[in-house]
């Protein structure tokens, strides 16, 4: 066991969640917005943003995939010592985590189903760089219009289709993340 | 024992965890009634615990909380709630609707437009708008997954048919997003048309139901009605006895047993910023 593996969680878990909470809750409700978060300090390659993000929604009732470079020895310690998050495949996850391409194809993630389209998966992707330009999000949380950089606009009108089934994204990047739900009109 | 024996905001990490995970897929789906595992609060069902369940699950230390029953700040409720977090996540707590960052509520939406920033917590008793019209969960779920709401344009022709017009007064059906149709609670259907054009994010707790669901602010949120019987946001038609405000939703208090009666602002604060304004109505003292 690595060292690391200890360290890095919240030092005080109540008060440090309950602050990234609101700002995971503030991107998902205003898509677009950029919102900082801190408190964690995970092993390489997790950015403390999403190492927040985990620590502040994931225990041992969430079944974590972890796509690509992330799914090491040193993430999956971390990860086991802190939230207690079961390790499972795309198709059976709640949460999934890895930069873009390793999350790819989206078809094996989890959407719901018509009678409980909240069971299904939210998506949180490690994103080099975090800005308000690029594709037009319109849709609930946002005023008129909002824009925040996509990786590809196009996965996301498809997802737009399938709602009130869908995916939820998170971006993290840094200490800032930004959210895309399901709602949101990519354009 | 001392209140520092409890977590912060009374609730463990897990439960917290399990609610704001159904706070953001609410979020996610507006209107969509999430199920959650609801806790044992140390307060009866259908004092709100719904409410104080959510409200747990978002505030934090720096947050100043406003706790409102009927519009009131000032009832047995909303001091015991307002009280419960003092004591147990130490938040600042105040009755100025402006000054809150984080707004619990029974049956009302304050008078004062909300901003960006607050978030209003509301206390659902049902949270299933077609209960009472289909007793069975099984049923009511399929309604919602096949978008199948004829049963309450039924029941709102029913209202005319009988009475002339549409008498649903409070808790009065919406539609979020074009999707689905969502109990606002029993807020009066004067607050309805406020849901939508709401900067202030919504959250809606259901403690006995097991229920959470969300309007993120400026969500689509229409309330059902008939082009040739369209929705009326009606209130008692007089002016508040004490500020003499025009536009605010009116509570009727019955003074004496001779028929003797005034009209109060419900929002207790409105009433009283503009009393303290200068503003009267013709019972102030």
């Amino acid at each position: 066991m690595q060292a690391d593996t200890l360290s890095g969680g919240f030092a005080d878990p109540a008060i440090q969640s309950a602050h990234a909470f609101r700002s995971v809750m503030e991107a998902m409700a205003r898509p677009g917005t950029l919102q900082d978060i801190a408190g964690a300090t995970p092993p390489a390659p997790l950015s403390n943003a999403a190492g927040a993000v985990l620590l502040t929604l994931c225990d041992t009732e969430t079944p974590i995939y972890l796509a690509g470079d992330v799914d090491c020895d040193a993430v999956r310690a971390w990860i086991a010592f802190h939230t207690g998050a079961p390790i499972t495949g795309p198709a059976t996850c709640m949460f999934a985590l890895g930069t873009w391409q390793a999350l790819m194809p989206l078809s094996v993630y989890p959407i719901g189903t018509a009678q409980y389209p909240d069971r299904s998966a939210t998506l949180v992707v490690e994103t080099p760089d975090l800005t308000q330009t690029g594709a037009t999000l319109t849709g609930p949380g946002i005023k008129t219009s909002a824009s925040l950089s996509l990786p590809d606009d196009a996965a996301f009108q498809a997802n737009h289709v399938h709602f009130p089934l869908g995916l939820d994204f998170i971006f993290t990047s840094g200490d800032r993340l930004a959210a895309l739900p399901r709602t949101t009109e990519v354009q | 024992m001392t209140e520092s024996a409890y977590n912060f905001a009374y609730l463990d990490e897990q439960t917290k965890r399990m609610i704001r995970r159904a706070i953001l897929k609410g979020l996610a789906i507006p209107g969509y009634q999430v199920p959650f595992a609801s806790r044992e609060m140390p307060m009866p069902y259908g004092w709100g615990t719904g409410g104080v369940q959510v409200s747990a699950a978002v505030l934090t230390p720096e947050d100043r909380f406003k706790v409102i029953d009927q519009g009131a700040d000032d009832t047995t409720n909303a001091v015991s709630i307002r009280t419960f977090f003092e004591r147990t996540a130490q938040v600042a707590t105040t009755t100025k609707t402006a000054q809150a960052s984080v707004i619990q509520t029974r049956h009302r939406i304050p008078e004062e437009k909300l901003s960006e920033g607050q978030i209003l917590v509301y206390q659902v008793p049902i949270p299933e708008p077609l209960r009472f019209l289909e007793p069975r969960e099984s049923e009511t779920r399929k309604m919602h997954a096949l978008e199948e709401y004829g049963l309450m344009h039924v029941k709102l022709y029913e209202d005319i048919s009988r009475h002339g017009h549409i008498a649903t007064s409070y808790a009065y059906p919406v539609k979020v997003e074009g999707r689905y149709v969502m109990d606002p609670s029993p807020i009066p259907k004067f607050d309805n048309p406020k849901l939508g054009d709401m900067a202030a994010i919504q959250l809606f707790g259901a403690g006995r139901e097991q229920r959470i669901y969300a309007l993120p602010p400026y969500t689509d949120v229409v309330s059902l009605d008939f082009e040739d019987h369209p929705f009326e946001a009606s209130k008692a038609d007089h002016p508040c006895a004490l500020c003499g405000a025009e536009h605010s939703y009116l509570d009727e208090v019955i003074t004496d047993d001779a028929g003797g009666r005034m009209f109060v602002c419900s929002d207790t604060d409105f009433c009283e910023a503009r009393q303290a304004a200068g503003h009267t109505g013709k019972d102030a003292a």
